[in-house]
């Protein structure tokens, strides 16, 4: 597999404000990415070091196997989408995506075009007067239409209805599997992007807290309960995300680890009941850990 | 997302199995064409790769074979290995957590004798 973005060590510093702490991770052609994590995560940062958009501290990055820094070579197969991307105000939609077509190399005319019947967005209206969801609608049909081999999305959809955001993630994987890309969008909204990713960056308090395929992760992590006194047993030597009592009943979220076996079937014979946890959850408690770990060392 | 999948099992697990529950049904005859990953994607809403870890599944189990430049097709005997595989699952799935279930609720052996054969006449 060729990797797209390779990062090691990648710090972002301001001052004695560390917002990016020693990243590493690596970026395989052809596969969607979700970078996951609370908003001020650092997921931002790290997608503007990776666009040459903001200098590193600290670290390394190659993108296409090149520095980005002022290097077109790279930077123009790049299409990044930011989360309040700005257009000149007085431009209208056509003006804006004339100009993405001038910029991207595999722009698709008629595929932006039917993008914009179906996000019905007005072609002659000007920018400064369109909604903030119709604005996000204008990134996205960038995004999609650009067919840049690296597309970054940030928070793409702002102020978009339900409605919207599906059409994009069905758009977005239709025309993925026409004219495959690496796809690196970053996002909080977990649970609806969650069937869509291939592989899961989660980023909080500037840390890199796992880096895996999204279907290793489905179904490694689950949540027993029951009696606290058998609880504790059969989590003993286990790795517990998370731990909440009820009167006498317990609940664990229990991680197996990559390749961990299964202690489900243990569980359930234990007379312990188990309920699977989603990867949203899943990113939660290993958030909510993290930010209680970072507490303990203060 | 999609017509649901659960969270407690990987995606390309359950692609699987809706594609053999296909087949066992009928609905998907042997040597007709199987949905192809981009379909099974768009319809379910998931990853491409994971529809094609799917597939492939049942590739090594050879119940869907690739025709060169055409696309994925179900095999011949296909419906009658993936039978015999839900046999093999069916013990663990289905008669161990029942008997778990009625030790729980203090229902004993013969009563749930009792209860398959009421089963079997009311269906």
């Amino acid at each position: 597999m060729t990797s797209i973005i390779e990062v090691i060590d990648l710090t972002k510093r301001y001052g004695a404000v560390v917002t990016v702490d020693r990243v590493s991770f690596k970026v395989e052609e052809h596969k969607i990415y979700g970078l996951l994590g609370r908003n001020g995560a650092g997921k931002t940062t790290i997608m503007h070091m990776l666009t040459a958009q903001q200098f590193v501290s600290s670290g390394e990055i190659r993108v296409f196997g090149e520095q980005p820094y002022e290097n077109n070579n790279v930077l123009e197969r790049i299409c990044f989408i930011k989360e309040s991307q700005k257009y000149p105000e007085h431009y209208t939609v056509r003006d804006v995506l004339d100009t993405a077509a001038d910029v991207y190399r595999n722009w698709d005319r008629a595929y932006a075009m039917s993008l914009v019947g179906q996000f019905q967005l007005p072609l002659k209206r000007q920018i400064k007067k369109l909604s903030r969801g119709m604005l996000s609608a204008v990134g996205i049909i960038i995004g999609l239409a650009s067919r840049a081999p690296l597309t970054i999305f940030d928070e793409p959809y702002l102020g978009l209805d339900a409605v919207s955001r599906q059409m994009f993630y069905d758009c977005l994987l239709a025309d993925f599997a026409e004219h495959p890309r690496t796809v690196l969008l970053s996002t909080h909204l977990i649970d609806e992007v969650s069937n869509l990713l291939e592989h899961v960056l989660l980023i909080d308090g500037g840390k890199l807290l796992l880096d895996e395929e999204a279907e290793t992760l489905r179904g490694r992590a689950y949540t027993i309960s029951g009696p606290k006194a058998a609880v504790e047993v059969f989590a003993s030597g286990r790795k517990v995300l998370d731990s909440q009592t009820l009167g006498g009943l317990t609940q664990m979220t229990i991680d197996n680890g990559p390749n961990g076996e299964s202690g489900q079937d243990e569980a359930t014979a234990l007379g312990l009941s188990v309920a699977p946890v989603s990867l949203q959850q899943l990113c939660v408690s290993y958030m909510k850990r993290n930010t209680g770990s970072n507490k303990g060392e203060k | 997302m999609g017509p649901s999948m659960d969270d407690n099992r990987p995606i390309f697990v359950q692609i699987a199995e809706r594609i053999e529950d296909d087949i066992i049904e009928g609905t998907l005859l042997e040597e007709t064409q199987a949905p192809s990953t981009t379909h099974i994607a768009a319809f379910y809403r998931i990853n491409p790769a994971t529809a094609a870890k799917g597939v492939n599944l049942l590739v090594d189990e050879g119940i869907l074979y690739k025709k060169r430049g055409i696309g994925m097709f179900v095999s011949t005997g296909a419906r009658q290995i993936a039978v015999n595989k839900r046999k093999e699952q069916f013990y663990e799935q289905y008669i161990v957590a029942m008997i778990r279930e009625a030790k729980r609720l203090g229902i004993t052996v013969e009563q749930l004798k009792d209860m398959i054969q009421k089963g079997e006449v009311n269906p």
